[in-house]
């Protein structure tokens, strides 16, 4: 006996129309674009200079410096021509002598030579000796004897290494701050290789994700639980227990910062309490560390984590428990193989949201971090506030946002994006 | 196929509030191969009743015992009872083969015997390549019959059913009830369905419980139920019925003289009634008939016509009697439909053999018992 043998439901056929029904249905159909277009147009303009264009700003200054290139710009057009290999032409030292010239006589010379000493170390003496020698000498016995006054002033003029090195610095578009970020530098020759001094900002970005995975792990422990519970009470306490979550949202973040620097400090509520029930001796050394920063961070970020978790289980029929157990599964297995990836999308939203908004947290690390609790966007803020370094601080936030675009990349390999659920 | 089990509930209750019951002490036995279905309006102790039998609520005192073995201290996972949900419960995030295959896999099974019974029991509801669909997929035909398939396939002892049917438009359920018909008649299994559609148990029961307020009104079969139905509340809420105020005058053998409210008397089969007193009289529409007709009837009312409802296949006639009270007709839509003038006066006529006189509702019998001492202790343990 066949089953679903419903009457086919009798479709709409194409019906020819007339030229004048067509034009009225395409020109409402026009009028409902516009409409909607019309709708967004606001929040696209805002989208657009609050959001994009500083996000291009960044990725354009990271890379771009264009310094050198307006300094000394007729040497670079005459080493345009030059193979790199030998000593350059009179033509390159000429035009160079020139440049030096009139910077010397601009007091721009410091500026060219701290620039070129970043890429050919021990350049800025060569350059600020030569500029004094150029100085006193005219306009018109430069282009006689321009060149020969510099490869007599220092050898390293007649070195192609040093002139390299002139020609990259002199690019407007260049790596280097990238390379900066990543602990990287190239050596007189160009080569990329690790750098000697200090490595800081690869292990910054590791600790700032290791951070943000402690956080994000915490936030599961403690969410998940307390969104089951909730999504399973009653409406009237879920309600009351979903403003008690949603009570911190409500205080200013500061408050709740400063709240823990009183929690955690050497002699606050935390140690105090801790020592008065004997438990230990001494105080814990809590505040300005890396430990102050997770646990701030957990409390502040785990809203994010049950509210997802909670709409999302709130959705989950007690009959799928129900339906394992009748099938034999007890309840563990069930949750396992059941009720878990049913709110994968609530775990994996709220994991995302923990995640992407922890790494890039500044005002917490700040306040209670100590220097161990720093996080990445901390020292960005002390390149772009402190160190005046705009172009590090672009390249470190722009390969913040790469990692962040990397992780969101691989998460969709693996889980799906599609995935996600926020409500 | 499986073995499928017997069934027994002794006193079984169920107090969630430790003040009132809402199941009262249910008693209750289904053979082999049943098709019980428990009936009742929504709060009435039927889905507590089915939620009990398979674990997923404690008993509050009294045993069920199923196949010999008491069975209320059997955690869920154990009782292998097959359930299907009213919202199908079918996991989202597994295909139909593997929602199949769950059950199996958590008893052990080879994986190619898996293979083989997925097959086999897709095959039976008819889903044979559906297999690697996802219950999103699905519409609520193909997803009931997916779940009847679940709840099948690990050769459960009972088949239980909250309310399987509930979700699908009128056709569609139509369909299925042929069609867990059919799957019941061919595997024997036994079946516990819950219910508040008495079409629905009317067409596919063995026997029906109809319950209300936590009390078994009356287990008996479909005919049964219908035509001989118990007391007041089982004669209103299955199918339609007049219930027409009277007294009873007297009772002899069985049979009722009832004077109605009217003032017309009347003689019906007397239900539950013990002496003269006050009475209802039920009558279905349908056995109601606007005189003259051809055939002699030996109960008689004067009634006055009020309105007539077209109904399509049937007419639904009202009438009013002496008293004020409305009185319901049901005839054929065809030729012999009388036609009737509003206002006009007619006789009613029927037999005393489909007149009942029952208690009127509301009676002593049908209060909610108090909390016995033996269960009160049940409930402080």
């Amino acid at each position: 006996m066949a089953i679903g043998g419903r009457t086919a439901a009798r479709r709409t056929t194409d019906v020819p129309l007339t030229h004048d029904e067509t034009r009225t249905a395409r020109l409402g159909l026009r009028r409902r674009q516009r409409r909607a277009f019309m709708l967004v147009v606001p929040l696209l303009v805002f989208l657009l200079l609050a959001f994009l264009a500083p996000i291009g700003s960044m990725l354009y200054r990271s890379a771009y410096n264009p310094t050198v290139a307006n300094l000394i710009p007729g040497t670079l057009v005459a080493l345009r021509t030059w193979d790199g290999q030998s000593v350059p032409d009179r033509d390159v030292l000429t035009a160079m002598a020139a440049d030096l010239r009139r910077l010397a006589l601009s007091r721009e010379s410091g500026r060219l030579a701290a620039e070129i000493n970043r890429t050919y170390p021990g350049a800025s003496s060569t350059i600020n000796a030569a500029a004094r020698g150029l100085r006193r000498v005219d306009e018109a016995e430069i282009a006689s004897a321009g060149a020969d006054t510099l490869l007599g002033a220092n050898e390293r003029w007649s070195d192609p290494r040093f002139w390299r090195a002139i020609r990259r610095a002199g690019a407007n578009f260049t790596a280097d701050y990238y390379l900066t970020a990543l602990d990287l530098e190239r050596d007189a020759s160009g080569a990329v290789k690790s750098r000697e001094s200090a490595q800081i900002y690869r292990q910054l970005y590791g600790k700032t994700l290791g951070m943000a995975l402690t956080i994000t792990v915490l936030c599961v422990l403690l969410g998940y639980p307390l969104a089951y519970h909730m999504a399973n009470a009653p409406a009237r306490r879920a309600n009351l227990m979903m403003v008690l979550v949603l009570l911190p949202f409500w205080t200013s973040l500061l408050v709740r910062t400063t709240a823990w620097i009183a929690l955690l400090q050497t002699n606050g509520v935390m140690n105090s309490t801790l020592m008065s029930l004997g438990l230990i001796s001494e105080p814990f050394e809590l505040l300005y560390t890396r430990n102050a920063t997770i646990i701030a961070m957990t409390h502040i970020l785990l809203p994010f984590m049950i509210l997802p978790l909670y709409s999302v289980m709130r959705g989950i029929d007690p009959s799928y428990m129900r339906a394992a157990m009748s099938l034999g599964a007890r309840p563990l297995g069930a949750f396992a193989r059941i009720y878990l990836p049913m709110t994968m999308p609530g775990l994996s939203a709220g994991a995302l949201l923990v995640f992407i908004i922890s790494v890039g947290y500044y005002i917490t690390p700040a306040l209670v971090g100590g220097t161990d609790g720093q996080m990445i966007s901390n020292i960005i803020a002390f390149h772009m506030q402190q160190s005046n370094n705009w172009e590090l601080a672009a390249a470190l936030g722009s390969l913040l946002l790469l990692v962040i675009v990397a992780l969101y990349w691989l998460y969709d390999r693996l889980v799906g994006a599609s995935n996600i659920k926020l409500g | 196929m499986s073995e499928w089990a017997s069934l027994r509930f002794q006193n079984v209750k169920k107090s969630y509030d430790q003040k009132t019951m809402v199941v009262q002490g249910f008693d209750l036995d289904v053979a082999k191969g049943e098709f019980l279905t428990l009936l009742g309006p929504s709060g009435s102790g039927k889905t507590t009743v089915l939620m009990m039998l398979a674990g997923f609520e404690d008993v509050t005192s009294g045993e069920i015992i199923l196949d010999g073995e008491p069975l209320t201290r059997t955690a869920p996972w154990r009782r292998n009872i097959g359930m299907v949900f009213q919202n199908y419960a079918l996991f989202p995030h597994m295909s139909v083969g593997d929602n199949l295959a769950y059950p199996l896999k958590l008893r052990n099974m080879p994986r190619a015997e898996v293979t083989k019974r997925v097959e086999e029991h897709l095959e039976l509801v008819e889903l044979g390549d559906f297999a690697k669909r996802y219950p999103g997929q699905l519409s609520g035909g193909q997803r009931q019959r997916v779940a009847l398939a679940r709840a099948l396939i690990f050769e459960p002892s009972i088949v239980l059913m909250d309310e399987p049917l509930g979700a699908l438009d009128k056709k569609l359920r139509e369909q299925m009830q042929f069609e867990i018909t059919r799957l019941h008649q061919r595997l024997g299994f036994t079946v516990i369905y819950v219910t508040h559609d008495q079409t629905e148990a009317l067409t596919m029961s063995d026997r029906i419980a109809v319950f209300n307020e936590g009390v078994v009104q009356q287990c008996a079969s479909p005919s049964d139920l219908y035509e001989r139905p118990a007391n007041a509340f089982v004669a209103n809420f299955i199918g339609e019925n007049n219930m027409i105020g009277g007294t009873a005058e007297r009772i002899d053998d069985g049979k009722a003289t009832v004077r109605l409210a009217s003032g017309a008397t009347v003689t019906a089969q007397a239900s539950g009634l013990h002496g003269p007193g006050p009475c209802v009289l039920s009558v279905r529409p349908e056995k109601l008939y606007v005189q003259p007709t051809a055939h002699a009837y030996d109960n008689e009312a004067p009634a006055r016509f009020l309105v007539r409802h077209y109904v399509g296949d049937f007419i639904r006639y009202f009438f009013e009697l002496g008293d004020g009270s409305e009185v319901a007709v049901k005839a054929l839509n065809d030729p012999s439909a009388p036609t009737l003038a509003e206002g006009q006066d007619v006789t009613l006529a029927w037999l005393s053999q489909d007149g009942f006189a029952f208690p009127p509702p509301g009676a002593p019998q049908n209060a909610p018992a108090p909390l016995t001492n033996e269960t009160e202790e049940e409930l402080s343990r």
